[in-house]
């Protein structure tokens, strides 16, 4: 099947694609756009791994082909930073509460959850499993992630600001 | 785990998609959310030669209220539908219903038409249809809408009433009355799987306090989700309260005739249908005017 022309936005930047329109999102970013953040795992949209921002919601980049996602603007955890260009509040959470360890699905669990916090800024324990459920995690136990999406969504609404 | 090569085409109309629909004929197939299709091509249990994307339609989307009724286009995505102001007044059952669909994530972009013509015997809302007596209109060749019930729509597994050359174009259901209770319970082993058993629950009482009108569903008891229309007629006049939840439950653990697959024998399916319905009227009758 022939390559087709299309362009992405990714973090605020037009990359020129050539790919087969079967070309799966999470590969173009990886493999055209050279963005290697974005994680692969199960490629049938249950692990969470591969989520990105399209238009600001969370969505599965293996469940999207490439060429759908023209004219979106697409976001990736290499766009998830602090106000400062360091780590964001929960990119420090995570890090403090040792949310991860082999760090596989952290990029999903990141991205997921900074839309998340915005969406909702007060989750219950209970929200943020429900959510979190949508991202496989198999090393941490999700006890650390957990504390750490609620530690972040306090200092993200000006409380417990002390950083360890 | 790579799709199958396809050809892609970006429909920017309805009438657009049915011509390509009628050139590319069994070759082709629709494409809206893809949380399922994908899923499937990228496991090459799907390998259409041609892929139709509907998203670039306008107005497919939208969800708003004409009299009694909510229409649904076909594209409104399941966190829209779940965060709907008017579908929470309207018919806050569907808005539950979608809260529970996948994760988050699928349902920012799983849509509700594609949901209905995929089938899956263990999705929500083809027991939303059929609870709710939904009408489901379809856009035909000619350009022609038709209109069919949600239980005549949804035929067996991943099989509907709609033609290869047909799109779904919108869902129709109608609003709960005031003070009419409702509930939607499921049970998955894990949050966002495909249900084991499902129950969905309207009940209306009269000024008496008796029950005027109860809407009972199942899924997963059988191939298509069922409507228990005989325990929903002998109820009218009854008073609700816990003698009759144990009456109804105990009825619905017999209905259908469920199978024994690898997610649940037929036993434990029954014992979840009464639990659920147990669970479900007692949430009902609190949300209803008597509650």
């Amino acid at each position: 099947m022939d390559k087709v022309a299309f362009r992405l936005n990714v973090n605020g930047m037009d990359h020129d694609v050539l790919a087969e329109p079967r070309k799966l999102l999470s590969d173009a970013i990886r493999e055209d756009i050279g963005l290697t953040g974005t994680h692969v795992g199960c490629e049938h949209g249950v692990c969470g791994a591969c989520t990105v921002l399209i238009d600001g919601k969370p969505q599965r980049a293996c469940l999207v082909f490439a060429i759908q996602a023209q004219g979106q603007a697409i976001t990736t955890i290499e766009n998830v930073t602090g106000e400062d260009g360091g780590y964001s509040p929960l990119q420090q959470a995570l890090h403090e509460e040792h949310g991860l360890q082999c760090g596989f699905c952290t990029p999903g669990i990141v991205v997921t959850m900074e839309a998340y916090l915005k969406e909702n800024p007060d989750p219950s324990e209970r929200d943020i499993r429900d959510v979190l459920s949508g991202n496989l995690c198999r090393c941490t136990g999700y006890q650390s992630i957990v504390k750490a999406v609620q530690k972040a969504a306090r200092r993200m609404r000006g409380e417990d600001t002390e950083v360890a | 785990m790579k799709p199958a090569p396809f050809t892609y085409h970006d429909a920017q109309s309805l009438e657009e998609a049915l011509a390509l629909l009628a050139e590319h004929g069994d070759e082709a197939k629709l494409i809206a959310g893809g949380q399922s299709l994908v899923a499937m091509m990228n496991l090459r249990l799907a390998q259409p030669g041609h892929l139709i994307d509907i998203n670039g339609i306008a107005g497919l989307d939208g969800i708003e209220r004409d009299g009694e009724s909510l229409l649904i286009g076909a594209l409104a995505c399941h966190a829209d539908i779940a965060g709907s102001d008017l579908v929470r007044e309207a018919c806050p059952i569907l808005a539950d219903a979608a809260g529970h669909i996948g994760q988050y994530a699928i349902r920012q972009r799983g849509t509700i038409g594609g949901s209905l013509s995929h089938a899956d015997p263990a999705a929500e809302w083809p027991l939303m249809a059929i609870l709710m007596d939904a009408k489901i209109e379809i856009a035909q060749p000619s350009g022609d809408r038709r209109t069919v019930e949600g239980a005549d729509f949804i035929q067996s597994i991943y099989t509907t009433d709609l033609g290869p050359d047909e799109v779904l174009t919108r869902v129709r259901f109608p609003c709960v009355e005031r003070d009419e209770g409702w509930a939607f319970k499921s049970f998955a082993r894990r949050r966002g799987d495909y249900f084991i058993v499902a129950v969905g629950a309207t009940l209306a009482l009269d000024g008496a306090g008796r029950v005027s009108r109860l809407r009972l569903a199942l899924g997963g008891m059988e191939v298509t989700a069922i409507r228990l229309v005989e325990i929903e007629q002998e109820a009218i006049g009854n008073t609700p309260d816990g003698d009759w939840i144990e009456h109804i439950a105990a009825a619905a653990r017999g209905a259908g005739e469920p199978a024994d697959d690898q997610h649940a024998d037929a036993e434990y399916r029954r014992e979840l249908a009464c639990v659920l319905v147990t669970d479900a009227l007692a949430e009902a009758l609190n949300r209803s005017g008597r509650g």
